[in-house]
Protein backbone atom coordinates (compact mmCIF):
# COMPACT_ATOMS: atom_id res chain seq x y z
CA UNK A 1 0.00 0.00 0.00
CA UNK A 2 1.33 3.32 -1.05
CA UNK A 3 1.94 5.62 1.79
CA UNK A 4 -0.52 8.86 1.44
CA UNK A 5 -0.44 12.29 3.44
CA UNK A 6 -2.04 15.62 2.40
CA UNK A 7 0.76 18.47 1.57
CA UNK A 8 -0.80 20.97 4.14
CA UNK A 9 0.53 18.64 6.69
CA UNK A 10 3.84 19.64 5.04
CA UNK A 11 2.99 23.05 5.40
CA UNK A 12 2.27 23.21 9.10
CA UNK A 13 5.51 20.82 10.10
CA UNK A 14 7.57 23.31 8.14
CA UNK A 15 6.39 26.06 9.76
CA UNK A 16 6.59 24.51 13.27
CA UNK A 17 10.01 23.73 12.10
CA UNK A 18 10.82 27.90 11.27
CA UNK A 19 9.86 28.94 14.22
CA UNK A 20 13.78 28.43 15.44
CA UNK A 21 13.78 31.69 13.81
CA UNK A 22 12.32 34.48 15.56
CA UNK A 23 11.61 36.28 12.21
CA UNK A 24 9.24 34.25 11.40
CA UNK A 25 5.65 35.09 11.76
CA UNK A 26 2.31 32.97 11.42
CA UNK A 27 -0.29 35.21 9.75
CA UNK A 28 -4.03 33.46 10.31
CA UNK A 29 -7.46 34.35 8.27
CA UNK A 30 -10.09 31.80 10.37
CA UNK A 31 -8.27 28.93 8.31
CA UNK A 32 -5.61 27.90 10.28
CA UNK A 33 -6.70 23.99 11.51
CA UNK A 34 -7.76 23.58 7.67
CA UNK A 35 -4.39 25.18 5.90
CA UNK A 36 -2.46 23.64 9.11
CA UNK A 37 -0.67 26.93 10.85
CA UNK A 38 -2.60 25.53 13.77
CA UNK A 39 0.45 24.22 14.98
CA UNK A 40 2.78 26.61 14.72
CA UNK A 41 -0.05 29.33 16.52
CA UNK A 42 -0.60 26.26 19.05
CA UNK A 43 3.28 26.61 19.99
CA UNK A 44 3.90 30.36 19.03
CA UNK A 45 0.95 32.04 19.94
CA UNK A 46 3.11 35.24 20.19
CA UNK A 47 4.26 35.08 16.85
CA UNK A 48 0.60 34.08 15.06
CA UNK A 49 -1.79 36.85 14.24
CA UNK A 50 -5.76 36.31 13.88
CA UNK A 51 -6.57 38.43 11.22
CA UNK A 52 -10.24 37.24 11.01
CA UNK A 53 -11.90 36.64 7.85
CA UNK A 54 -10.16 39.36 6.32
CA UNK A 55 -7.71 38.19 3.76
CA UNK A 56 -7.22 41.87 2.57
CA UNK A 57 -5.96 43.16 5.42
CA UNK A 58 -4.09 40.14 6.04
CA UNK A 59 -2.07 40.45 2.93
CA UNK A 60 -0.96 43.63 3.55
CA UNK A 61 -0.10 43.05 7.24
CA UNK A 62 1.96 40.66 6.12
CA UNK A 63 4.04 43.17 3.61
CA UNK A 64 4.38 45.90 6.82
CA UNK A 65 5.68 43.05 9.12
CA UNK A 66 8.24 42.23 5.55
CA UNK A 67 9.26 45.70 5.26
CA UNK A 68 10.38 45.64 8.82
CA UNK A 69 12.39 42.43 8.61
CA UNK A 70 9.93 39.85 9.60
CA UNK A 71 9.40 36.79 7.30
CA UNK A 72 5.90 36.39 7.31
CA UNK A 73 4.02 33.32 6.11
CA UNK A 74 -0.11 34.04 5.11
CA UNK A 75 -2.13 31.16 4.25
CA UNK A 76 -5.97 30.60 3.94
CA UNK A 77 -8.19 28.42 1.00
CA UNK A 78 -6.36 28.84 -2.22
CA UNK A 79 -9.97 30.65 -3.40
CA UNK A 80 -9.33 33.01 -0.65
CA UNK A 81 -6.42 34.33 -1.35
CA UNK A 82 -7.65 35.58 -4.75
CA UNK A 83 -9.78 38.21 -3.23
CA UNK A 84 -6.67 39.85 -1.78
CA UNK A 85 -5.39 39.77 -5.44
CA UNK A 86 -4.38 43.44 -5.76
CA UNK A 87 -3.39 43.48 -2.12
CA UNK A 88 -0.75 40.79 -3.50
CA UNK A 89 -0.23 42.65 -6.79
CA UNK A 90 0.52 46.32 -5.49
CA UNK A 91 1.44 45.76 -1.51
CA UNK A 92 3.26 43.06 -1.91
CA UNK A 93 4.80 41.75 -5.58
CA UNK A 94 5.41 45.93 -6.25
CA UNK A 95 7.30 46.52 -3.67
CA UNK A 96 8.97 42.92 -3.70
CA UNK A 97 8.06 42.20 -0.07
CA UNK A 98 9.01 38.58 0.67
CA UNK A 99 5.36 37.69 2.04
CA UNK A 100 4.90 34.09 1.55
CA UNK A 101 1.44 33.36 0.52
CA UNK A 102 -0.17 29.59 1.30
CA UNK A 103 -3.66 28.54 -0.44
CA UNK A 104 -4.85 25.50 0.44
CA UNK A 105 -7.39 23.48 -0.94
CA UNK A 106 -6.39 24.37 -4.26
CA UNK A 107 -8.06 23.01 -7.52
CA UNK A 108 -11.29 20.87 -7.87
CA UNK A 109 -9.30 18.23 -5.64
CA UNK A 110 -10.29 19.69 -2.94
CA UNK A 111 -13.90 17.80 -3.36
CA UNK A 112 -17.08 17.72 -2.26
CA UNK A 113 -17.41 22.00 -1.12
CA UNK A 114 -18.39 22.27 -4.60
CA UNK A 115 -17.47 24.97 -7.46
CA UNK A 116 -17.02 28.16 -5.00
CA UNK A 117 -14.10 26.53 -3.20
CA UNK A 118 -12.37 25.07 -5.92
CA UNK A 119 -9.48 27.29 -6.93
CA UNK A 120 -8.98 26.50 -10.65
CA UNK A 121 -7.42 29.82 -11.42
CA UNK A 122 -4.90 31.14 -8.59
CA UNK A 123 -1.49 29.91 -10.19
CA UNK A 124 -2.64 31.52 -13.08
CA UNK A 125 -3.09 34.70 -11.86
CA UNK A 126 0.04 34.93 -9.41
CA UNK A 127 1.96 33.97 -12.18
CA UNK A 128 1.64 37.47 -14.04
CA UNK A 129 3.05 39.17 -10.81
CA UNK A 130 6.48 40.14 -11.02
CA UNK A 131 8.91 38.62 -8.17
CA UNK A 132 6.66 36.28 -7.29
CA UNK A 133 8.06 32.54 -7.11
CA UNK A 134 4.73 30.27 -7.42
CA UNK A 135 4.91 26.61 -6.63
CA UNK A 136 2.43 23.85 -6.00
CA UNK A 137 3.98 20.71 -4.90
CA UNK A 138 3.19 17.48 -5.35
CA UNK A 139 3.64 15.68 -1.63
CA UNK A 140 4.21 16.02 1.65
CA UNK A 141 8.04 15.60 2.30
CA UNK A 142 8.19 18.35 -1.26
CA UNK A 143 5.76 20.79 0.27
CA UNK A 144 7.62 21.01 3.66
CA UNK A 145 11.30 21.43 1.69
CA UNK A 146 10.36 23.60 -0.70
CA UNK A 147 8.59 25.89 2.54
CA UNK A 148 11.91 25.60 4.51
CA UNK A 149 13.60 27.25 1.45
CA UNK A 150 10.77 29.83 0.94
CA UNK A 151 12.06 31.68 4.63
CA UNK A 152 15.25 32.36 3.15
CA UNK A 153 14.06 33.15 -0.67
CA UNK A 154 13.81 37.15 -0.14
CA UNK A 155 10.70 37.16 -2.45
CA UNK A 156 7.15 37.07 -2.41
CA UNK A 157 5.61 33.47 -3.23
CA UNK A 158 2.28 31.91 -3.64
CA UNK A 159 2.28 28.28 -3.05
CA UNK A 160 -0.65 26.23 -3.49
CA UNK A 161 -1.12 22.82 -1.47
CA UNK A 162 -3.94 20.20 -1.48
CA UNK A 163 -6.77 19.48 1.02
CA UNK A 164 -6.66 15.84 0.31
CA UNK A 165 -4.11 12.85 1.03
CA UNK A 166 -1.44 12.01 -2.02
CA UNK A 167 1.30 9.38 -2.45
CA UNK A 168 4.43 10.00 -0.28
CA UNK A 169 6.97 10.30 -3.31
CA UNK A 170 9.88 11.75 -1.30
CA UNK A 171 10.67 10.53 1.69
CA UNK A 172 14.19 10.63 2.01
CA UNK A 173 15.15 12.72 -1.18
CA UNK A 174 15.10 16.09 0.53
CA UNK A 175 18.20 17.19 -1.44
CA UNK A 176 16.24 16.96 -4.68
CA UNK A 177 14.37 19.24 -3.91
CA UNK A 178 14.63 23.07 -4.90
CA UNK A 179 12.66 25.93 -5.60
CA UNK A 180 12.35 26.42 -9.09
CA UNK A 181 14.16 23.17 -10.75
CA UNK A 182 11.90 20.70 -11.51
CA UNK A 183 12.44 17.19 -10.63
CA UNK A 184 12.82 13.77 -13.46
CA UNK A 185 10.77 10.70 -11.64
CA UNK A 186 11.11 8.55 -14.81
CA UNK A 187 12.96 9.00 -17.76
CA UNK A 188 11.71 7.82 -20.87
CA UNK A 189 11.98 9.04 -24.67
CA UNK A 190 8.92 8.74 -26.55
CA UNK A 191 7.34 11.89 -24.81
CA UNK A 192 7.44 13.90 -20.99
CA UNK A 193 4.48 14.38 -19.04
CA UNK A 194 5.44 17.57 -17.31
CA UNK A 195 3.12 17.49 -13.92
CA UNK A 196 2.54 19.40 -10.44
CA UNK A 197 0.64 18.73 -7.42
CA UNK A 198 -2.01 16.31 -7.40
CA UNK A 199 -1.56 15.19 -10.58
CA UNK A 200 2.12 14.34 -10.59
CA UNK A 201 0.87 10.90 -8.92
CA UNK A 202 -1.60 10.59 -12.05
CA UNK A 203 1.19 11.19 -14.37
CA UNK A 204 3.14 8.59 -12.72
CA UNK A 205 0.45 6.03 -13.09
CA UNK A 206 -0.11 7.21 -16.65
CA UNK A 207 3.63 6.17 -17.75
CA UNK A 208 2.73 2.81 -16.10
CA UNK A 209 -0.38 1.68 -18.43
CA UNK A 210 1.48 3.68 -21.35
CA UNK A 211 4.90 1.36 -20.70
CA UNK A 212 2.33 -1.55 -21.06
CA UNK A 213 1.69 0.04 -24.57
CA UNK A 214 5.51 -0.08 -25.36
CA UNK A 215 5.38 3.63 -24.92
CA UNK A 216 8.38 5.41 -22.63
CA UNK A 217 7.34 8.26 -20.77
CA UNK A 218 9.30 10.95 -18.88
CA UNK A 219 7.92 11.91 -16.10
CA UNK A 220 8.60 15.76 -14.38
CA UNK A 221 7.66 17.07 -11.44
CA UNK A 222 7.67 20.64 -11.90
CA UNK A 223 6.49 22.10 -8.49
CA UNK A 224 7.64 25.26 -9.04
CA UNK A 225 5.98 27.27 -12.47
CA UNK A 226 7.46 30.45 -11.24
CA UNK A 227 10.32 31.15 -11.96
CA UNK A 228 9.84 28.08 -14.48
CA UNK A 229 12.66 25.23 -15.21
CA UNK A 230 13.29 26.11 -19.21
CA UNK A 231 16.60 24.57 -19.30
CA UNK A 232 14.34 21.18 -18.41
CA UNK A 233 12.11 21.73 -20.98
CA UNK A 234 14.94 22.00 -23.46
CA UNK A 235 16.34 18.78 -22.39
CA UNK A 236 12.82 17.06 -22.61
CA UNK A 237 11.62 18.17 -26.02
CA UNK A 238 15.30 17.20 -27.24
CA UNK A 239 15.08 13.60 -26.02
CA UNK A 240 11.21 13.08 -26.30
CA UNK A 241 10.17 15.36 -29.26
CA UNK A 242 6.72 15.64 -27.31
CA UNK A 243 5.37 17.45 -24.42
CA UNK A 244 1.65 16.76 -22.16
CA UNK A 245 1.40 18.98 -19.19
CA UNK A 246 -0.96 17.79 -16.05
CA UNK A 247 -2.66 20.25 -13.56
CA UNK A 248 -5.57 20.17 -11.53
CA UNK A 249 -5.91 23.85 -12.19
CA UNK A 250 -7.70 25.73 -15.95
CA UNK A 251 -5.56 24.83 -19.16
CA UNK A 252 -5.66 28.66 -19.38
CA UNK A 253 -2.51 30.14 -17.84
CA UNK A 254 -1.43 28.00 -15.21
CA UNK A 255 1.40 24.88 -16.39
CA UNK A 256 0.16 24.33 -19.62
CA UNK A 257 0.19 27.66 -20.29
CA UNK A 258 4.04 28.44 -19.01
CA UNK A 259 5.07 25.49 -20.83
CA UNK A 260 3.26 26.35 -24.31
CA UNK A 261 4.91 30.30 -23.39
CA UNK A 262 8.53 28.84 -22.91
CA UNK A 263 7.98 25.83 -25.78
CA UNK A 264 7.08 28.82 -28.70
CA UNK A 265 9.97 31.15 -27.79
CA UNK A 266 12.21 28.78 -27.84
CA UNK A 267 12.53 25.03 -28.92
CA UNK A 268 9.09 23.99 -30.13
CA UNK A 269 7.61 20.59 -29.84
CA UNK A 270 4.35 19.32 -29.54
CA UNK A 271 2.42 19.89 -26.76
CA UNK A 272 -1.39 18.83 -25.05
CA UNK A 273 -2.47 20.16 -22.19
CA UNK A 274 -4.76 18.75 -19.74
CA UNK A 275 -6.38 20.17 -17.09
CA UNK A 276 -9.80 22.22 -16.48
CA UNK A 277 -11.58 22.97 -19.97
CA UNK A 278 -12.16 26.59 -19.02
CA UNK A 279 -15.07 25.45 -16.74
CA UNK A 280 -16.18 25.35 -13.32
CA UNK A 281 -16.07 22.04 -10.92
CA UNK A 282 -19.11 20.86 -8.97
CA UNK A 283 -19.60 19.15 -5.74
CA UNK A 284 -18.04 15.49 -5.97
CA UNK A 285 -15.52 13.13 -4.25
CA UNK A 286 -11.24 14.02 -5.30
CA UNK A 287 -11.72 10.65 -7.36
CA UNK A 288 -14.69 11.39 -9.16
CA UNK A 289 -13.55 15.14 -9.63
CA UNK A 290 -10.34 14.19 -11.78
CA UNK A 291 -12.76 11.63 -13.64
CA UNK A 292 -15.45 14.37 -14.34
CA UNK A 293 -12.88 17.15 -15.16
CA UNK A 294 -11.36 14.47 -17.29
CA UNK A 295 -7.72 14.76 -15.68
CA UNK A 296 -7.19 11.53 -14.19
CA UNK A 297 -4.32 8.91 -15.64
CA UNK A 298 -6.29 6.84 -18.79
CA UNK A 299 -6.66 10.74 -20.01
CA UNK A 300 -2.92 11.64 -19.38
CA UNK A 301 -2.09 8.77 -21.21
CA UNK A 302 -4.40 9.78 -24.32
CA UNK A 303 -3.10 13.23 -24.26
CA UNK A 304 0.55 11.25 -24.69
CA UNK A 305 -0.65 9.42 -27.86
CA UNK A 306 -2.28 12.97 -29.28
CA UNK A 307 1.24 14.55 -28.61
CA UNK A 308 3.44 11.54 -30.09
CA UNK A 309 0.99 11.38 -32.92
CA UNK A 310 1.59 14.71 -33.80
CA UNK A 311 5.38 14.85 -33.81
CA UNK A 312 5.27 11.68 -36.25
CA UNK A 313 4.06 13.68 -39.12
CA UNK B 1 10.35 72.10 18.85
CA UNK B 2 9.07 74.32 16.45
CA UNK B 3 6.80 77.14 16.81
CA UNK B 4 3.23 77.19 15.13
CA UNK B 5 4.18 80.24 13.49
CA UNK B 6 7.46 78.15 11.68
CA UNK B 7 5.27 75.54 10.85
CA UNK B 8 2.38 78.19 9.40
CA UNK B 9 5.14 79.45 7.28
CA UNK B 10 7.13 75.68 6.60
CA UNK B 11 3.43 74.91 5.53
CA UNK B 12 3.06 77.88 2.81
CA UNK B 13 6.30 76.85 0.96
CA UNK B 14 5.19 73.26 0.89
CA UNK B 15 2.21 74.87 -0.95
CA UNK B 16 4.25 76.62 -3.15
CA UNK B 17 5.98 73.49 -3.82
CA UNK B 18 3.05 71.75 -4.18
CA UNK B 19 1.50 73.86 -6.93
CA UNK B 20 5.37 74.00 -8.52
CA UNK B 21 4.93 70.20 -9.09
CA UNK B 22 1.44 69.80 -10.03
CA UNK B 23 1.90 72.92 -12.71
CA UNK B 24 5.20 71.95 -14.14
CA UNK B 25 3.55 68.23 -14.63
CA UNK B 26 0.44 69.38 -15.68
CA UNK B 27 -1.00 66.40 -13.72
CA UNK B 28 -1.87 65.39 -10.51
CA UNK B 29 -3.42 65.56 -7.38
CA UNK B 30 -3.07 69.39 -5.65
CA UNK B 31 -6.50 69.26 -3.54
CA UNK B 32 -5.86 66.35 -1.23
CA UNK B 33 -2.23 67.48 -1.29
CA UNK B 34 -3.38 71.09 -0.18
CA UNK B 35 -5.65 70.00 2.32
CA UNK B 36 -3.53 67.49 4.23
CA UNK B 37 0.21 69.60 4.28
CA UNK B 38 -0.78 71.36 7.68
CA UNK B 39 -0.91 67.85 8.88
CA UNK B 40 1.64 66.39 7.48
CA UNK B 41 4.56 69.85 8.15
CA UNK B 42 3.05 69.26 11.77
CA UNK B 43 3.78 65.31 11.93
CA UNK B 44 7.45 65.42 10.51
CA UNK B 45 8.42 68.76 12.56
CA UNK B 46 6.97 67.96 16.18
CA UNK B 47 6.24 64.35 16.23
CA UNK B 48 7.90 62.09 13.58
CA UNK B 49 11.11 60.29 14.66
CA UNK B 50 13.30 60.15 11.31
CA UNK B 51 16.73 60.47 9.89
CA UNK B 52 17.04 62.17 6.87
CA UNK B 53 20.43 61.53 6.50
CA UNK B 54 19.46 57.55 7.29
CA UNK B 55 15.79 56.76 5.89
CA UNK B 56 16.41 53.66 6.26
CA UNK B 57 17.12 53.81 9.99
CA UNK B 58 15.55 50.67 11.89
CA UNK B 59 14.00 51.72 14.87
CA UNK B 60 12.48 55.10 12.77
CA UNK B 61 8.89 55.77 12.95
CA UNK B 62 6.99 54.97 10.02
CA UNK B 63 4.89 57.11 8.21
CA UNK B 64 2.15 56.10 5.56
CA UNK B 65 0.65 58.42 3.26
CA UNK B 66 -2.54 55.70 2.20
CA UNK B 67 -3.98 57.91 -0.21
CA UNK B 68 -0.97 58.06 -1.93
CA UNK B 69 -2.12 59.74 -5.25
CA UNK B 70 -1.91 63.11 -3.08
CA UNK B 71 2.24 62.28 -3.50
CA UNK B 72 3.04 66.02 -4.11
CA UNK B 73 2.35 66.86 -0.71
CA UNK B 74 4.63 64.08 1.03
CA UNK B 75 7.34 65.35 -1.28
CA UNK B 76 7.30 68.88 -0.41
CA UNK B 77 7.85 67.98 2.82
CA UNK B 78 10.39 65.33 2.21
CA UNK B 79 12.46 68.12 0.51
CA UNK B 80 11.88 70.23 2.97
CA UNK B 81 12.95 67.70 5.59
CA UNK B 82 16.48 67.19 3.15
CA UNK B 83 15.17 63.30 2.50
CA UNK B 84 15.14 64.47 -1.11
CA UNK B 85 16.44 67.97 -2.30
CA UNK B 86 14.07 70.97 -3.40
CA UNK B 87 15.30 70.01 -7.31
CA UNK B 88 14.06 66.47 -7.02
CA UNK B 89 10.58 67.36 -7.20
CA UNK B 90 10.99 68.65 -10.71
CA UNK B 91 10.97 65.00 -11.11
CA UNK B 92 7.38 64.20 -10.47
CA UNK B 93 5.73 62.42 -13.04
CA UNK B 94 9.00 62.45 -15.06
CA UNK B 95 10.51 59.18 -16.54
CA UNK B 96 13.01 57.89 -14.20
CA UNK B 97 11.59 60.47 -11.04
CA UNK B 98 12.19 60.18 -7.47
CA UNK B 99 9.24 61.51 -7.46
CA UNK B 100 6.69 58.98 -9.25
CA UNK B 101 2.86 59.80 -9.75
CA UNK B 102 2.11 57.94 -6.20
CA UNK B 103 4.62 57.54 -3.31
CA UNK B 104 6.74 54.25 -4.04
CA UNK B 105 9.06 53.12 -1.67
CA UNK B 106 11.47 51.93 -3.91
CA UNK B 107 11.89 55.41 -5.56
CA UNK B 108 11.85 57.77 -3.20
CA UNK B 109 14.17 58.00 0.05
CA UNK B 110 11.30 58.61 2.89
CA UNK B 111 8.37 56.74 1.94
CA UNK B 112 7.82 53.73 3.79
CA UNK B 113 5.21 52.03 1.66
CA UNK B 114 4.26 52.40 -2.24
CA UNK B 115 0.68 53.69 -1.88
CA UNK B 116 -1.26 54.54 -4.80
CA UNK B 117 -3.94 52.07 -4.80
CA UNK B 118 -6.83 52.83 -2.30
CA UNK B 119 -7.26 51.18 1.03
CA UNK B 120 -4.38 49.29 1.73
CA UNK B 121 -1.93 51.41 3.93
CA UNK B 122 -3.99 50.56 7.11
CA UNK B 123 -3.22 47.13 6.91
CA UNK B 124 0.25 48.08 5.92
CA UNK B 125 0.69 50.25 9.39
CA UNK B 126 -0.64 47.44 10.97
CA UNK B 127 1.82 45.14 9.94
CA UNK B 128 4.70 47.41 10.64
CA UNK B 129 2.95 48.36 14.95
CA UNK B 130 2.94 44.32 14.87
CA UNK B 131 6.71 44.40 13.68
CA UNK B 132 7.65 47.23 16.33
CA UNK B 133 5.85 45.48 19.32
CA UNK B 134 7.56 42.40 18.32
CA UNK B 135 10.61 44.00 18.87
CA UNK B 136 9.82 45.78 22.06
CA UNK B 137 10.34 48.73 20.44
CA UNK B 138 8.59 52.44 20.92
CA UNK B 139 8.51 52.86 17.58
CA UNK B 140 5.22 54.74 16.23
CA UNK B 141 3.44 54.39 13.16
CA UNK B 142 1.48 56.91 11.70
CA UNK B 143 -1.07 56.58 8.93
CA UNK B 144 -3.02 59.27 6.69
CA UNK B 145 -6.22 58.42 5.13
CA UNK B 146 -8.47 60.35 3.01
CA UNK B 147 -12.16 60.59 3.87
CA UNK B 148 -13.00 59.37 0.22
CA UNK B 149 -10.63 56.28 0.87
CA UNK B 150 -12.22 55.06 4.30
CA UNK B 151 -15.37 53.75 1.88
CA UNK B 152 -12.95 51.18 0.86
CA UNK B 153 -14.01 47.69 2.94
CA UNK B 154 -10.40 46.89 3.47
CA UNK B 155 -9.69 49.49 5.99
CA UNK B 156 -12.66 48.46 8.30
CA UNK B 157 -10.68 44.91 8.16
CA UNK B 158 -7.29 46.45 8.96
CA UNK B 159 -9.80 48.99 11.65
CA UNK B 160 -11.35 46.05 13.00
CA UNK B 161 -8.05 44.14 13.28
CA UNK B 162 -5.98 46.65 14.90
CA UNK B 163 -8.55 47.40 17.49
CA UNK B 164 -8.22 43.61 18.48
CA UNK B 165 -4.54 43.41 18.63
CA UNK B 166 -4.72 46.29 20.68
CA UNK B 167 -1.85 48.26 19.07
CA UNK B 168 -1.21 51.44 20.37
CA UNK B 169 1.80 52.32 18.39
CA UNK B 170 -0.71 52.54 15.41
CA UNK B 171 -1.98 56.08 15.05
CA UNK B 172 -3.72 57.10 12.05
CA UNK B 173 -4.74 60.59 10.72
CA UNK B 174 -7.72 61.30 8.68
CA UNK B 175 -7.42 64.40 5.93
CA UNK B 176 -11.30 64.79 6.13
CA UNK B 177 -11.84 66.88 3.47
CA UNK B 178 -15.06 66.18 1.83
CA UNK B 179 -14.49 65.86 -1.30
CA UNK B 180 -13.44 62.72 -3.95
CA UNK B 181 -12.31 62.02 -7.50
CA UNK B 182 -15.76 62.79 -8.99
CA UNK B 183 -17.33 64.67 -6.57
CA UNK B 184 -18.45 65.82 -2.60
CA UNK B 185 -18.10 62.62 -0.47
CA UNK B 186 -21.51 63.31 0.38
CA UNK B 187 -22.72 63.17 -3.24
CA UNK B 188 -20.85 60.18 -4.00
CA UNK B 189 -21.13 57.76 -0.19
CA UNK B 190 -22.75 59.23 2.26
CA UNK B 191 -20.44 58.48 5.62
CA UNK B 192 -22.40 59.63 7.94
CA UNK B 193 -20.91 59.96 11.89
CA UNK B 194 -17.09 59.10 10.89
CA UNK B 195 -16.12 59.55 14.61
CA UNK B 196 -18.77 57.39 15.86
CA UNK B 197 -17.87 54.82 13.70
CA UNK B 198 -14.15 54.17 14.84
CA UNK B 199 -15.04 54.50 18.40
CA UNK B 200 -17.79 51.46 17.56
CA UNK B 201 -14.59 50.26 15.82
CA UNK B 202 -12.56 50.01 19.40
CA UNK B 203 -10.78 53.25 18.38
CA UNK B 204 -9.25 56.46 20.53
CA UNK B 205 -10.53 58.93 18.45
CA UNK B 206 -10.07 63.12 18.25
CA UNK B 207 -11.28 66.16 16.08
CA UNK B 208 -9.47 68.70 15.06
CA UNK B 209 -9.52 72.02 13.03
CA UNK B 210 -6.86 69.97 10.40
CA UNK B 211 -5.54 74.00 9.03
CA UNK B 212 -5.51 75.13 12.92
CA UNK B 213 -1.72 74.87 13.64
CA UNK B 214 -2.36 74.99 17.64
CA UNK B 215 -4.96 72.19 17.09
CA UNK B 216 -2.58 70.21 14.78
CA UNK B 217 0.04 70.37 17.52
CA UNK B 218 -2.71 69.58 20.36
CA UNK B 219 -3.55 66.09 18.21
CA UNK B 220 -0.43 65.23 17.56
CA UNK B 221 0.46 65.30 21.55
CA UNK B 222 -3.22 63.26 21.43
CA UNK B 223 -1.46 60.24 19.11
CA UNK B 224 1.80 60.24 20.73
CA UNK B 225 0.25 60.21 25.12
CA UNK B 226 -3.25 57.32 23.95
CA UNK B 227 -1.13 53.87 23.84
CA UNK B 228 -4.06 51.58 25.43
CA UNK B 229 -5.38 51.17 21.64
CA UNK B 230 -4.75 52.55 17.99
CA UNK B 231 -6.12 55.89 17.81
CA UNK B 232 -7.58 58.05 15.01
CA UNK B 233 -6.60 62.01 14.27
CA UNK B 234 -9.85 63.53 12.66
CA UNK B 235 -8.87 66.38 11.05
CA UNK B 236 -11.88 68.75 9.11
CA UNK B 237 -9.68 70.10 6.72
CA UNK B 238 -10.79 71.83 3.01
CA UNK B 239 -9.29 70.50 -0.27
CA UNK B 240 -7.42 72.96 -1.88
CA UNK B 241 -6.89 74.99 0.94
CA UNK B 242 -4.49 78.44 0.51
CA UNK B 243 -5.23 78.63 -3.17
CA UNK B 244 -8.80 80.31 -3.40
CA UNK B 245 -10.06 79.17 -6.82
CA UNK B 246 -8.89 75.51 -5.59
CA UNK B 247 -10.51 75.20 -2.13
CA UNK B 248 -13.75 73.48 -1.75
CA UNK B 249 -13.47 72.52 -5.53
CA UNK B 250 -14.25 69.21 -6.86
CA UNK B 251 -12.45 70.11 -10.23
CA UNK B 252 -8.95 70.72 -8.26
CA UNK B 253 -9.40 66.47 -7.04
CA UNK B 254 -6.83 65.90 -10.35
CA UNK B 255 -6.42 68.62 -12.12
CA UNK B 256 -3.40 70.48 -12.75
CA UNK B 257 -3.78 74.83 -13.30
CA UNK B 258 -3.47 76.69 -16.46
CA UNK B 259 -0.70 79.76 -16.41
CA UNK B 260 -3.10 82.19 -15.60
CA UNK B 261 -4.30 80.19 -12.18
CA UNK B 262 -0.93 79.15 -11.44
CA UNK B 263 0.25 83.38 -11.18
CA UNK B 264 -2.91 83.71 -9.11
CA UNK B 265 -1.85 80.50 -7.04
CA UNK B 266 1.71 82.11 -6.78
CA UNK B 267 0.59 85.26 -5.62
CA UNK B 268 -1.99 84.13 -3.08
CA UNK B 269 0.91 81.80 -1.78
CA UNK B 270 3.16 84.89 -1.02
CA UNK B 271 5.67 84.28 -3.89
CA UNK B 272 5.00 87.84 -5.61
CA UNK B 273 7.35 87.93 -8.66
CA UNK B 274 7.78 84.35 -8.68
Amino acid sequence: MTKTAATRDGYGEALLELASNPKVVVLEADLGKSTKSLHFRKAHPERTVSCGIGEQNMLLVGAGLAASGYIPFASTFAIFTERAFEQMRNGVARPNLAVHVCGSHGGTHTGTDGSSAQSIEDLAIYRTLPNVIVMHPSDVVSTKELTLQLANSGSPSYMRTARNKTPVLYEGREDDIKIGKGIVLKEGHDVAIVACGVMVSEALKASEALATEGIQASVVDMHTLKPLDGGLLDQLVASCGAIVTAEDHSVIGGLGGAVAEHLTANIFAPLERVGVQDRFGESGQSDEMLEVMQISAPYIAEAAKRAIARKEK
Amino acid sequence: MTSADELRELARRCRVHIVNMVHRAQAGHPGGSLSEIDLLVALYKTTLRVRPDEPKWDDRDRFVLSKGHASPGMYAILAEMGFISVEDLSSYRVLGGVCQGHVDMKWCPGVDFSAGSLGMGLSFGMGSAIAGRLEGSERQIYVMLGDGEIQEGSVWEAAMAAAHHELGNLNVILDRNRIQNDDFCEAQMRMFDIPAKWRAFGWNVKEIDGHNMEEIIEGMQFLTSTNDGPSILIANTVKGHGVSFMADNPAFHGAAPNDEQYALAMKELGEVGA
